[in-house]
């Protein structure tokens, strides 16, 4: 092909497959090496010339250059491998028909190999280290979250008490993104989730005629779970990784502390403004998902195959789904929110330098937000068991 | 149709280049040359596009007009495995480093390895070990990660990988910036070290008086959209332009010809 002879070309010379001959003579060895030893050919002599020195029992080594057509620093290198290195220190080496690019590469190959640490091959070493290493990091994340809640409340409480300045262009600037920008997603998101359940629960009730409970169903599990959990998973995946990834661009930039040296308070010109936000926007995108959810519902109820019109649907609504359920599902909207706006700035709050780290502190962020909207929404619905609501 | 690559033409040349985004006319008529061995510091005001020349020289930005040719031959009229073998002659230095944020540095170094040679993997990362002493680095840097350096460190791992496929041209983009003097002079005599051993050309983009007085054979001077002069320190202190004359006979660059001039007679009289 004729590519690849004018790559041979660019060395302006055929290529000269590398060879070597030993011979020991009291101790003192002489590397004869011939043709190319560069990074391209010295995989054709590195093996061969390492099992075949290991033979050998050498205290010093000459070597003989003269027929050496090309050497690079890789083929200096395999070329090293005769200088035995026992503790730290180099037996004698020696060139003879060398140029000078040649023996500083020599030079450079035995430096290196003198300093070279022994492999330490431990597999199971590695499994160990990595495990103790992860529950550390989970001991101390675990520890910093609540550190920063607290630090968290303690500066919301200086904000109330001292009457400083909340910033408020930055809330609403904020609302915005968080709110009103979410809420189309939110509630057809919510608006397929009702009619969804509407339709399982149409399938399932009709088999004993029970058709009508399915307002009920749909009532009940749309106002207490489904439209809160929806909006708080949807906010976990689109705020809280925009936190996280805001707040981190800022640290990695070193935006965050010019302001501390100017002077303004990280807490509350970030993560106050976002908290506040989140706590607005929450239980409004909840009420426009209950709405959608039980608006998708209705219409699968009045379409589907149980032909209930909305007229009926929303009397018996009325009649048999008490306001509570509307309050219990209302009531968990601001500490989910305040949960993702925390979880969010504090992870965004923990980026390094690294590109690295600003992206698993984006997933942590939208991971632990999730579970902990989750884990938070059993300990609700333990509560409200036992209240008896 | 055979080709044969000129071992006497300079390695990379550059020929009527024209550089514009938009109206903006970075470069007209743009001529540069490198010889071979040579360390060739590349000097202009801030804007001027030295980085884009560098670019346009790296062929990560087509130029609008003229030709670069590497090896004697046009870059753009090359096939591409002798594009990629040409690629393989060349090492960069990128400001910062550019060393990749997910790999140590033993693993940033064995990346081109991996990529284009097929060594046992246990060869390579001694050979990546090698590189890392060459470039003064502690071997414990070998499994650090690049957000665990510092930028001098940076600046010396990313060298490392520069060179790890032996290179024969070296583009170095402000080697020095952001380096201590003692870290620079340092630096500095890294590179005159490596192009000794490993018979390097080298193109610095800097703005270091102390490395254009001590290391470069030749100063180019990017003015007026083009290299005005490209010669040796002494002619181009003697060349007439303003902003030459304003660059090489302030107070700081006489300081530092001071120092020059008195290691190159040390040099001299060794």
């Amino acid at each position: 092909m004729n590519s690849t002879t004018e790559i041979q070309r660019l060395d302006a010379r055929d290529e000269n497959s590398p060879s070597f001959s030993l011979s020991e003579n009291n101790g003192d060895m002489r590397l004869t090496a011939k043709g190319d030893w560069t990074l391209r050919t010295v995989v054709q002599v590195n093996k061969r010339l390492k099992e075949e020195l290991a033979h050998f029992n050498q205290e010093n080594v000459t070597y003989d250059f003269e027929n050496i057509t090309a050497m690079d620093t890789a083929g200096a290198y395999v070329l090293s491998r005769a200088i035995k290195c026992a503790t730290g220190k180099c037996f004698e080496w020696r060139l003879s028909n060398e140029d000078k690019g040649q023996s500083m590469l020599m030079q450079a190959a035995a430096d290196a190999r003198m300093g070279q640490l022994p492999d330490p091959g431990r597999m199971w070493y590695d499994v160990l280290v990595r495990i103790g290493r992860s529950t550390d990091r989970f001991c101390n994340e675990l520890i910093d979250t609540l550190a920063f809640l607290g630090k968290f409340f303690i500066v919301i409480m200086r904000l109330i008490l001292t009457r400083r300045r909340i910033r408020w262009k930055s809330v609403t600037a904020m609302i915005e993104q968080v709110g009103i920008d979410a809420a189309p997603i939110i509630m057809v998101l919510s608006f397929f989730i009702g009619a969804v359940i509407a339709y399982m629960g149409a399938n399932l009730l009709a088999s004993f005629g029970a058709q009508i409970f399915m307002v009920e169903l749909v009532g009940f599990s749309v106002l207490r779970e489904f439209a809160v959990l929806i909006t708080a998973i949807m906010l976990a995946g689109r705020s809280d990784s925009a936190f996280t990834a805001q707040i981190g661009a800022m640290r990695m930039r070193q935006e965050i502390d010019a302001m501390t040296v100017i002077g303004m308070e990280t807490y509350e010109t970030l993560v106050v403004p976002r908290a506040l936000a989140c706590l607005v926007a929450g239980p409004i995108l909840t009420f426009l998902a209950m709405v959608s959810g039980l608006f998708g519902g209705m219409l699968v109820a009045w379409l589907g195959p149980t032909d209930v019109s909305p007229i009926l649907f929303l009397a018996r609504l009325k009649d048999s789904v008490p306001i509570q359920h509307f309050w219990v599902g209302m009531i968990k909207a601001p500490f989910f929110a305040l949960i993702i706006a925390i979880v969010g700035c504090r992870q965004g709050l923990a980026v390094t330098g690294s590109v690295e780290s600003l992206g698993s502190r984006t997933t942590a962020s939208v991971v632990q937000a999730i579970f902990a909207v989750i884990t938070v929404d059993a300990m609700f619905a333990l509560l409200f068991l036992q209240l008896g609501i | 149709m055979s080709v044969s690559l000129d071992t006497e033409a300079p390695l990379v040349e550059a020929r009527g280049i024209l550089t514009q985004f938009g109206p903006n006319i970075i470069h007209e008529n743009l001529d540069f040359r490198v010889e071979r061995g040579e360390i060739v510091g590349l000097v202009g005001g801030s804007g001027s596009g030295k980085s884009v020349l560098l670019n346009t020289l790296l062929g990560l930005k087509e130029p609008e007009g003229g030709i670069v040719r590497y090896f004697g031959q046009d870059r753009r009229s090359l096939q591409p495995e002798l594009r990629q073998e040409i690629n393989n002659q060349i090492g960069v230095l990128f400001q910062g480093g550019a060393l990749f944020s997910s790999l140590t540095v033993r693993e940033n170094i064995m990346v081109p390895l991996r990529e284009h040679t097929d060594l046992p993997l246990r060869l390579m990362r001694e050979l990546a070990d090698m590189k890392i002493h060459m470039v003064g680095l502690p071997l414990t840097a070998a499994t650090l990660y690049p957000s665990d350096l510092s930028g001098g460190m940076k600046k010396r791992a990313g060298l490392a990988r520069a060179l790890a496929l032996d290179p024969s041209l070296l583009y170095l983009d402000e080697p020095t910036a952001g380096l201590d003097p003692i870290g620079a002079s340092a630096f500095d005599q890294l590179i005159l070290g490596l192009r000794d051993a490993m018979d390097l050309t080298v193109i610095m983009v800097t703005h270091d008086l102390d490395s254009l007085f001590t290391i470069c054979d030749k100063v180019a001077v990017l003015v007026d959209k083009r290299i005005a002069i490209n010669d040796s320190l002494l002619k181009v202190r003697e060349y007439e332009h303003p902003w030459v004359q304003e660059y090489f006979g302030g107070p700081r660059a006489r300081a530092a010809g001071a120092a020059g001039t008195n290691s190159i007679d040390v040099t001299g009289s060794q």
